[in-house]
This record gives C-alpha cells, sequence and structure tokens, in this order.
C-alpha cells in the first residue's frame, strides 16, 4: 500500500508533518502514521501559549492498542489546537493532512530535522521493509 | 516456520497478509492485529461473530496412568472435578505461590490437553518435564503440529452447526469433544476468551488454513469477521479476563489476581500450596482493581498509580478505551484500601494525574451459553 506524502510538507522521522508558512506551521501526523496506529480515539492536545523545544513532546494520539507521542517538528509556541479532534479523533484517519492536523505554532528561531516528501516516503520504506 | 528476523509464524501467515492484516510482534511470534479494525473487529465479536488464529498458543499432552496426579501436583485447580469431554481455567504457581502461567486443561478421557501461552510455552514445558519426575507420566508439547482457531460470538454456535455434527455445535460451556468439522478431523471446544459464547478448535496444523478458509466463507453472510490480537486484547480486558505477563506474573499471586477460586487448598498437596495456604490466611496486602478514568486520559499497561496524597502505590496492568462501554477503563495493582468500587486515585499519564475510580469487576458481564 503507497501512503501519501504531500509534496509540499515537511516531515520527520517520528511521523509528523510540518507545513511551514512565515512564521507560522501547522503540524499533524502523517497517512502512515494513522495507518500503523488504527482507529484514533483520542488525541491529548497541549494548551494554547505551552512553548516547546524542537522534538518536544507536546501531546499524543491514543488507539485502542496504544498511545503514541506526539514531537513538534521545531521549536515553537502552541497558538491553536484543532478542537474538533476532542470529539472527532477519526478526522486523524479520515484526512491527516486536512481536518486532521493537531496544533499551528509560531516557529521560534533553531533547527529541526526535516525531512522532503521524497526523503520521508523512502525512510517509510526501509520501515516496512527492513 | 519463521523469516529471518527469528519471529516465528503460523501455518495461516500468508493468507493473513493476503487480508490486509497488520502484522506485529507478539511473544516471539508475528501476529495479525488487526485486519478492518480493532474496534470493527470487537463489535463483529460482541454482536456476531470473530474468527481468530491463536496457532501461536502452546498445547500440551498428558498421557499416562498418572496424568491425574501428576496435573493435581501441578496446578492449582481441582482436575480431579474436570470430569472426561470437560475443561477448565488452571494455575501453574511456583512454591512461593507466583503464576508461572495460566491454563485451560481439557479431559479428552484418555489423555489431558493442556494449553498454555504462547510465549511462556518452553518455560511451561520445561517446568512441566521437570515437575513430572516420580509420576508415570509422558508429557508432549505438540504445539508445532497443532493449527488452533478461535470461533467467538453470539453467532457462533449457528456457524459451527452448519460444518460440523449437531453434537458438537451442542456442548455444553466447557464442553470439549472430537469431532469432525469441514471435514477435518477437530478437538471442539465450548471456550474461548472474549466474554462471549463461541468454541476453540484444535486440529492438525496442516489442515488449519483450510478450516480458516471454510469457515470464514460460511460466516460470509453473517457478519462473521477474521480479527487480530488486538481485538483479542480488548474483548478480554472487557470481560477482566487476565493477560499473562500483565494481571498475572511469576511476582503476583492468585489471592491478589482476584484468582482465588482457581485455588483448591482442600484437594490434597500441590505445587505451591503451603505458600498460597498462608498467604490467604494472613489476607493479601494489594489487590487487581478495576477503575474508570474520572478525568480526560487512558491509563496504559505500567503507568504508575498514586494515591489522593501523591504517594505511589501501585500500577496499571492493562488499560484502554473499552469499545463496548464507551469509557476508558483499566485494571492494576492498588492497597486493599483502594480496591473498593468507589475509591479514587491517580493515574499518572504522560507525567499528569489523572483521576480514576474504582469499579465493579468485570466491566462487560460475559455472555456465555450456560
Amino acid at each position: 500500500m503507497a501512503f501519501k506524502t504531500p509534496a509540499d510538507l515537511q516531515y520527520t522521522k517520528t511521523h509528523e508533518w510540518i507545513r511551514i508558512e512565515g512564521d507560522e506551521a501547522t503540524v499533524g501526523i502523517t497517512d502512515y502514521a494513522q495507518d500503523a496506529l488504527g482507529d484514533v480515539v483520542y488525541v491529548d492536545l497541549p494548551q494554547v501559549g505551552a512553548r516547546f523545544e524542537a522534538d518536544g513532546v507536546f501531546g499524543a494520539v491514543e488507539s485502542v492498542k496504544a498511545a503514541s507521542d506526539l514531537y513538534l517538528p521545531v521549536a515553537g509556541e502552541i497558538i491553536a489546537v484543532n478542537e474538533a479532534l476532542v470529539s472527532n479523533p477519526e478526522l486523524i484517519n479520515k484526512d491527516p493532512y486536512g481536518e486532521g492536523w493537531i496544533v499551528k505554532i509560531r516557529v521560534a528561531p533553531g533547527v529541526g530535522a526535516l525531512m522532503s516528501a521524497e526523503a520521508y516516503a523512502a525512510f517509510v520504506d526501509t520501515i516496512k521493509h527492513p | 516456520m519463521s523469516d529471518r528476523s527469528g519471529l516465528r509464524r503460523t501455518p495461516l501467515y500468508e493468507r493473513h497478509l493476503a487480508l490486509g492484516a497488520r502484522m506485529v510482534e507478539f511473544g516471539g511470534w508475528e501476529m495479525p492485529v488487526q485486519y478492518s479494525g480493532i474496534i470493527d473487529e470487537h463489535r463483529a465479536v460482541r454482536e456476531a461473530a470473530g474468527l481468530f488464529d491463536i496457532s501461536h498458543m502452546g498445547e500440551v499432552e498428558v498421557r499416562g496412568p498418572d496424568a491425574l496426579p501428576f496435573l493435581q501436583h501441578l496446578v492449582t485447580y481441582d482436575v480431579a472435578a474436570i470430569q472426561p469431554g470437560q475443561s477448565n481455567y488452571a494455575l501453574m504457581c511456583l512454591p512461593n505461590g507466583g503464576i508461572i502461567d495460566d491454563t485451560f486443561i481439557y479431559n479428552l478421557g484418555d489423555h489431558y490437553l493442556v494449553v498454555v501461552n504462547a510465549a511462556n510455552t518452553p518455560k511451561d514445558v520445561a517446568w512441566m518435564h521437570e515437575c513430572a519426575k516420580g509420576f508415570d507420566v509422558i508429557v508432549v508439547d505438540v504445539s508445532e503440529r497443532t493449527g488452533m482457531l478461535a470461533l467467538q460470538g453470539p453467532a457462533a454456535e449457528a456457524l459451527l452447526a452448519q460444518v460440523a455434527g449437531a453434537d458438537l455445535a451442542a456442548l455444553p460451556f466447557h464442553g470439549v469433544a472430537r469431532g469432525i468439522v469441514s471435514g477435518i478431523p477437530a478437538i471442539v471446544a465450548r471456550t474461548g476468551y472474549t466474554g462471549e459464547d463461541g468454541f476453540e478448535l484444535f486440529v492438525a496444523a496442516d489442515d488449519v488454513g483450510r478450516l480458516w478458509d471454510e469457515l470464514l466463507h460460511i460466516g460470509r453472510n453473517a457478519g462473521l469477521k477474521p480479527c487480530g490480537l488486538g481485538a483479542r486484547d480488548s474483548l478480554r480486558f472487557e470481560a477482566c479476563l487476565a493477560l499473562y505477563g500483565h494481571e498475572i506474573t511469576e511476582e503476583t499471586n492468585p489471592y491478589e489476581a482476584r484468582l482465588g477460586w482457581v485455588v483448591k487448598l482442600d484437594k490434597g498437596d500441590f505445587i505451591g500450596r503451603d505458600a498460597l495456604q498462608r498467604i490467604k490466611q494472613e489476607g493479601v496486602q494489594r489487590r487487581l482493581t478495576g477503575f474508570e478514568m474520572v478525568g480526560r486520559g487512558i491509563a496504559r499497561s505500567e503507568y504508575e498509580i498514586r494515591d489522593l496524597e501523591g504517594t505511589p502505590v501501585g500500577r496499571v496492568t492493562s488499560g484502554m478505551p473499552s469499545p463496548t462501554l464507551g469509557k476508558n477503563l483499566g485494571m492494576g495493582y492498588v492497597p486493599v484500601a483502594l480496591s473498593t468500587e468507589g475509591s479514587e486515585f491517580d493515574v499518572v499519564v504522560r507525567d499528569r494525574p489523572v483521576r480514576a475510580r474504582a469499579v465493579k469487576m468485570p466491566f462487560y458481564r460475559p455472555r456465555y451459553k450456560k
């Protein structure tokens, strides 16, 4: 099965995506991640105003089976959380790059280890076929 | 069978892949965790039926003139009370009362079949051989050549009746018999691990693929779904059936695990009896307790439990959002004082204490056909 990896996004090894627009950015989890997790039943969202370092744990997504930490791809301050996920966590399964977005941040100066869509797709292939 | 990563595979491995299963490692085996989704499969079992490949389970035959006295020595349950054609849950304990494994013992008349947990099979077989010294018994691990399926759910009986004699579909609760299912010689038992009515079927490893295909075929219009270990875990969790390595380990004893009913102190001597008698007399310090999350958060295995003063008092053994009940539930060990219904304590979820309240077990009342 081929997972979607939109070319205009950047990715992490922990399967988050980030869309950077100026000094703001939107963050979610990838199609591969939502599929691996299964039905998302709960999303632990951070407080607006909370600040995190790059790779800092800012929340968690949970399926029936397991909890999975969310890592912020770059350092930043939370400026919005997707409240729709509180009552409809399955949006992450249905539309991981759209309605299933998780947080918006104001990007702080700092370096995160980001991958292009191409690099991430290749990385996912190495996980699927070790 | 195994691949280069050293994980073992059941004879149904290729079928699982063809059905689109997600495969995971479990107890040294590469097993399907889900096909259509854990919640979908969970509902199928509660409302219709599910078919599980449980060929990873260990099966040990016990034969010989001393089969009964040997098993009486080995396990806590009174095996003499298991009549031919019947089965029961039983525990193997260490001399100190710690639980080596939980098992199901089937009395097939001319021998006993002991089903043990996949990951524990080598340990259990070695222990059984060790304990068999001085008894006139033959203990044979037949796991490799045995395939095992579980057909579970309210529609299981009607489905089995389509491919097996009426006698098999009419087996009583915990009954077991030999028979023919879809032309395949099988041992059929009215047992399971889901809290629903259903059957477990033992066949030769070479036949299990054919039986799997046939059952999925006849059940296609009855809501039967292939189910993975994810739903197996969520179903047993709601029914509060213990999972080895979580609710029970070598460091837990049957009384604190609320399995005192499986310990028959008056049946004569057995391994662990002295220790268990003492534990029962002195009373347990902690008890396995079911709880509901009051605050927002999901308890998971190994999360810390704190009393309301913030002192660590125990750990979660299993926890998840219950698909049937729609609540975030958990089980864990807490001091006896906190184990009564309505007691409150905190579960530490990602460094944050989240309030939980003790509730009655089981969360889901099993619907066995008795």
